[in-house]
């Protein structure tokens, strides 16, 4: 019988990392190649799937997965030593190639920042492949912040502004949405700078116009798209917008194509 | 090879290929209409030709023999998941007309051309097929398969020309040609394609679809009227969504299997994400979806031709007796207002309303659950 694209496999949880109450980081024990900005279809046997992004690669897989519904729930009932069966990795990646040698801003919201850490975290060890990064992550509240050691170590080489809307008692960072801070980056060369934004939809639009009005071209903007997504492998059109598929197609997207998706 | 054969040698020949053969045709199912009193015909598996209904428009199309409305894809045990197998091993002789041969030519695309590798459950089935063409004497109501030049096809191994007790027919098929050979009474006989429908459709005909197309206050009107529930798609032979279900036994939790399902864009939940969040509000919205999809998408994607194949089931079983071949024509007429005279011929104008729709899609991104 041919190869089924559709069978999931086992690996083995290596380690799981509690960013949050609700977003847990799971290492995995994958060998295959991976590109960032790609994504698994997480399968667990008489629940079902949901697609979740790689979320580092350096040293093995790590995905970061939020408990929102069903199948997420019953990932977090998982343990280190379990197995966790996936398909992937699918669709498209960041064009890291296309970065080197430019001035590289990050921007994401929430866990958005989960799909754009293997970016970073590719430049933080290999820093001379760009001129420069900035890295602007917003949560909603101190206690949804993910990743605090990897920002406190991207701070000591970056220009990392890691921002909550809204702030509690003990929080002394800066407050706001990610937009706010967008002015305080240096757009002389704005020509040279490659702009990657992941976050909900509303935020997508309102930060690719913090750009574009300072001279930044749709197409130096990446982005990422999320829609639902029962196969991810081109068939199940559940994906699809005009005549892309988001599982093919995306779900990294340069953004002077994403803008011409409508819903 | 070519011939004639009455009725009863043909069921003869019919029951023969039954020793290898699963055969599908169009078939009555009484009392089981859209209104009462009347009979549904629909697909099932058949042993002679006086079971087989020539002479009407099937209301679902033939898909389910190789898409299944449900279909197990794995067996769970404990941890493992374990690969459906294909119970039955006969070949299938499928009767169905040039609209619907077509129709599975589009499902070919989608699932085997379409992403990177084919989709292992149709291929296997697909790949036991074989169709047996239905030449059609005459359009029925609805069918604009001329407009979608899905009128006709090459594409069979065996044709055949109904009449009241005999049936002509053309044998392309080496292994077909067996059960005929000896049996065909000389006659010449070539099949014949319906060349005109009393229902005609003008498709779009541009490059690029202007923005203002998705937001054109034509879709409202199907806002109000359409009530979602999908049954254009269930009967369309070209709607190859799905959605998959985890079911598992109440008595042991350990096993159950994986199913895929069809699923339609018109219903609720077709875009349903996390946190409550979905895309395609309106019913408008959804048949604008649909309609592009039919008739601008996908062939804006495979280069080849419109998926829609015009054999106008859809228009046949709404509820609502809306009809997609208007939904096509007003599209049509409403590009043609937007861009001038005729679409295709004004390049300038089709250039300035490409900047005109990046203008709309950027509002479109922004708003969080996409438009309407
Ligand atoms: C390309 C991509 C990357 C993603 N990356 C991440 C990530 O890194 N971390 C993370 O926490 N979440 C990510 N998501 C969202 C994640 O897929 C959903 O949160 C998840 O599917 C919810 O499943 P559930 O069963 O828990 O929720 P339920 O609400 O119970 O959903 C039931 C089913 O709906 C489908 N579904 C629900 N939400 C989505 C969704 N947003 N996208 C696609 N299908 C959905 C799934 O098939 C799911 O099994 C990503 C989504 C996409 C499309
Ligand atoms: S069959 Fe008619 S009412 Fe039902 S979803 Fe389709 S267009 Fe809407
Ligand atoms: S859209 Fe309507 S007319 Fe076209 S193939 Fe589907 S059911 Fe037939
Ligand atoms: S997820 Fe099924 S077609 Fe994209």
């Amino acid at each position: 019988m041919c190869n089924n694209p559709l069978k999931p496999e086992p690996y083995k949880i290596t380690n799981i990392i509690r960013d949050t109450e609700f977003e847990w980081t799971f290492a995995i024990d994958f060998s295959g190649e991976i590109k960032a900005g790609q994504f698994f279809q997480v399968s667990l046997p008489r629940v079902g799937e949901m697609p979740i992004s790689v979320s580092n690669m350096r040293g093995g897989l790590e995905m970061t997965i939020r408990k929102t519904g069903k199948v997420s729930g019953y990932v977090f009932d998982l343990e280190a030593g379990d197995n966790i069966f996936l398909r992937g990795p699918y669709g498209t990646s960041f064009p890291i190639d296309d970065y080197k040698g430019k001035h590289l801003v990050i921007m994401a919201g929430g866990s958005g920042s989960a799909p754009v850490r293997p970016i970073i975290e590719h430049f933080y060890y290999n820093s001379d492949e760009i001129t420069s990064m900035d890295i602007i992550l917003g949560f909603r509240i101190p206690d949804l912040i993910l990743f605090k050691d990897d920002i406190k170590k991207w701070s000591k080489k970056f220009n990392t502004v890691l921002t909550v809307d809204n702030p509690d008692d003990s929080w002394t960072g800066k407050v706001g949405l990610g937009t706010k801070y967008v002015g305080d980056i240096d757009f002389s060369d704005a020509e040279n700078m490659a702009v990657v934004i992941v976050g909900p939809p509303v935020m997508i639009g309102f930060c690719v116009r913090e750009f574009t009005s300072r001279n930044v071209k749709n197409e130096q903007i990446t982005v990422s798209m999320e829609r639902r997504m029962a196969c991810g492998i081109g068939k199940c059109g559940r994906c699809k917008i005009n005549d892309k598929y988001i599982c093919q197609d995306g779900p990294i997207f340069r953004y002077d194509e994403a803008v011409n998706l409508i819903d | 090879m070519h011939g004639k054969l009455t009725n009863v040698a043909f069921s003869k020949i019919l029951a023969e290929l039954q020793q290898k053969y699963l055969l599908y045709a169009p078939k009555r199912f009484n009392d089981q209409g859209r209104f009462s009193d009347t009979d549904l015909i629909r697909y099932g598996e058949i042993s002679s030709v006086e079971e087989i209904v020539w002479q009407e428009k099937s209301a679902f199309s033939p898909k389910e023999i190789v898409f299944p409305i449900t279909q197990t894809l794995f067996h769970f045990t404990c941890d493992e998941f374990r690969e459906s197998k294909l119970k039955e091993k006969k070949k299938v002789l499928v009767f169905l007309r040039p609209c619907d041969i077509n129709g599975l030519k589009r499902l070919d695309t989608i699932y085997l051309e379409n992403g990177v590798e084919p989709d292992l459950y149709y291929k296997r089935l697909r790949e036991r097929v074989k169709f047996v063409m239905i030449e059609c004497s005459e359009s029925f109501d609805n069918c604009f398969c001329v407009s979608m030049g899905a009128n006709t096809t090459d594409n069979y191994s065996l044709a055949v020309r109904f009449a009241s007790d005999n049936v002509l027919l053309e044998v392309k098929d080496k292994e077909l040609e067996n059960f005929f050979s000896a049996k065909l009474v000389n006659a010449e006989f070539k099949p014949e394609f319906v060349t005109e429908n009393r229902q005609q459709v003008r498709v779009p005909d541009v490059d690029e679809m202007p923005a203002e197309m998705y937001d054109h206050e034509m879709w409202d009107e199907y806002s109000s009227r359409c009530i979602a529930c999908g049954r254009c798609n269930t009967t369309c032979v070209t709607c190859s969504c799905f959605d998959t279900y985890d079911l598992f036994s109440d008595d042991n939790t350990n096993i159950g299997e994986r199913r895929r399902v069809w699923s339609c864009c018109h219903v609720d939940g077709f875009t349903d994400i996390a946190g409550g969040h979905s895309f395609r509000h309106s019913n408008g919205a959804r048949m604008r979806f649909k309609t592009f999809h039919k008739v601008y998408d996908f062939k804006r994607r495979f280069g080849k031709e419109q998926m829609c194949v015009g054999c106008g089931r859809c228009d046949d079983n709404c509820p609502e007796y809306i009809s997609f071949a208007n939904c096509i024509n007003k599209v049509t007429d409403n590009l043609q207002n937007l861009i001038g005279s005729h679409p295709k011929a004004d390049t300038a104008s089709n250039s300035a309303t490409t900047l005109l729709r990046k203008r709309s899609k950027e509002q479109n991104i922004l708003s969080e659950n996409g438009k309407n």
